[in-house]
């Protein structure tokens, strides 16, 4: 249906050019606000230790970390450390979306069930996971199946609960209507329960995607022999504090890149309905 | 003739832990084939609780509930008698289409065949819809999603509607409207209908026999059979007629009489 009156129709008012002309500077402000404050605190870094205001074998330095990032590119260890620290966060992530989904679902549908596990997922979601850790390495050895296990053993405990509550959270008179139609508690999920869910189970990702890296990176520190995880740690024993700064940052870029991932898949489906 | 619904003696609590709470005592009804009935009621008085045992969503504790003559527990109750069932709020899913909203019946129960794709289309075409098929619900004013809600409910052919407040979230000027609208539009395919309502003046206005609950544990307190001279297609005149004011006035000292509304 196309309005008469819709906005696009007509010219752009003086008042309206003002108003988006406000937002432009406003929102150059907030860049070059955000930009300032990073190149200031490089270039004050990097003075303190130019000037011995600090140890730079401690602290480090941008030109350090620099050089030593070139240093990495070039001998191509970046891609390797990187790689696995990756891929183990990637697999892990979407065992404890589909674990989590599957789990959340189970309990939704069989009500006794969730009722009978509720103190024990209430347990293992507050004990701290890191916990677990050497335990696994016993179990399962040091390797790529240990890291990852403690990548999902973070968050999965959480996404379960989460989930649950949101599905148990949908308007029980939605479930009503299919049951007027003639539907089961089967149609009922598939038709209400998780389609309502989509957005839930998108925010749900952002903060696995999180967690699964901080299992990963606990994993790593203890048994592996390769990721970002074992270059933090090896960095720190050896005072490769370069090192350390180094696989620090390209961990924050990781976390970073994940996230907006999902938050253009979320903005899609924003979009979508 | 065979009534197509008897309700014999029926009761029901609802239990907690606290204790029981009866909601429906000894209620016998009859509804015969073509007829719009009116159920009216205090708030809180079990009406809805009346519609979720007639549509088989609960087992009533007491009497049983017979269509056209038959127990649910002696034939497959879909066979007999098919009911379709309006909430109080439409509950157009967001996700899908209009088209996809209204034929979620038909997908329920394994109905989607072109012959009744069809006919959802030409209720679409018939109710002003079929530019919207591919709207989302969201795009429709209020009046239009209840038509949407009444044709999901039309695209399984139930021969019995149960309409539970369909109208209440509507403003009362929409409500006039689509309250008429969805009742004409019932009444022309012959179709069996019970309304519920706490609204006395729809009651009257709508349906061709009123049945008045008592409050909690409720009963029937009283049956009255509704006539007017005049057509009921437009509400306003049918509210200005002689007879409305006095069916309104006999109910409402029927609705009334026993307990104090404040």
């Amino acid at each position: 249906m196309t309005n008469p009156f819709s906005e696009a129709d007509q010219p752009v008012s003086a008042r309206q050019e003002e108003f988006l002309r406000a937002h432009h500077r406003h929102h150059h402000k907030i860049t070059f606000g955000r930009l300032s404050l990073f190149i200031l605190f490089l270039g004050l870094w990097e003075l303190a230790a130019r000037l011995s205001w600090i140890d730079s074998f401690f602290f480090s330095s941008p030109s350090g970390i620099f050089k030593y990032l070139a240093q990495m590119f070039a001998d191509h260890s970046i891609y390797g450390h990187t790689g696995i620290t990756l891929l183990e966060t990637i697999l892990s992530f979407l065992l404890v979306t589909l674990l989590s989904l599957a789990a959340a679902t189970l309990l939704w549908y069989f009500g006794s069930l969730s009722e009978i596990l509720e103190p024990y997922l209430v347990v293992l979601n507050s004990l701290p996971k890191s916990a677990l850790a050497p335990l696994l390495i016993v179990w399962l050895g040091t390797g790529t199946n240990t890291i990852i296990v403690a990548g999902i053993s973070v968050a999965v405990f959480g996404s379960i609960i989460s989930l649950y509550t949101g599905f148990c959270q949908t308007d029980p008179e939605m479930c009503k209507l299919i049951y007027t139609l003639g539907g089961s508690r089967r149609d009922a999920l598939h038709k209400v329960i998780l389609p309502s869910s989509i957005p839930l189970i998108l925010s749900n990702m952002k903060v696995n995607i999180g967690l699964s890296l901080v299992g990963v990176i606990i994993g790593e520190f203890l048994a592996a022999r390769r990721g970002l995880g074992y270059l933090i740690i090896y960095g720190s024993q050896v005072f490769q504090l370069n090192m350390v700064i180094t696989s620090i940052i390209i961990l924050c870029l990781i976390a970073m890149a994940f996230y907006k991932l999902i938050q253009s898949a979320e903005h899609y489906y924003k979009k979508k309905y | 003739m065979q009534p197509i619904l008897s309700l014999q003696d029926i009761s029901y609590s609802y239990h907690n832990l606290k204790g029981e709470t009866p909601a429906l005592t000894h209620i016998n009804l009859q509804v015969s084939e073509g007829e719009f009935v009116a159920v009216a009621g205090p708030s809180g008085c079990g009406k809805s609780t009346l519609l979720s045992i007639i549509a088989g969503l609960l087992v009533p504790e007491q009497g049983k509930v017979l269509y056209r003559g038959l127990s649910p527990s002696d034939y497959c109750q879909d066979t007999v008698l098919k009911i379709g069932y309006m909430l109080q709020k439409d509950h157009l899913f967001e996700w899908r289409t209009i088209y996809q909203n209204v034929i979620l019946g038909l997908e329920l129960n394994r109905m989607v065949t072109k012959e009744n794709t069809n006919y959802v289309l030409k209720l679409l075409e018939d109710y002003g819809l079929y530019a919207f098929k591919d709207s989302k619900p969201s795009e429709l004013s209020g009046g239009m999603r209840q038509r949407a809600a009444l044709i999901r409910t039309m695209a399984v052919h139930p021969d019995l509607f149960l309409l539970d407040e369909p109208f209440s979230a509507l403003d009362f000027q929409t409500r006039l409207a689509v309250s008429a609208d969805i009742a004409s539009i019932i009444r022309k395919t012959g179709k069996t209908a019970i309304l519920i309502t706490h609204d006395l003046s729809e009651a009257i206005t709508l349906a061709d026999r009123v049945i008045v609950l008592s409050k909690r544990p409720a009963y029937v307190k009283c049956e009255m059979p509704i006539h007017y001279d005049i057509s009921r297609e437009d509400p306003l005149a049918v509210r200005s007629t002689k007879e409305y004011q006095d069916y309104f006035n006999q109910l409402w000292e029927v609705l009334t009489d026993d307990e104090p509304i404040l």
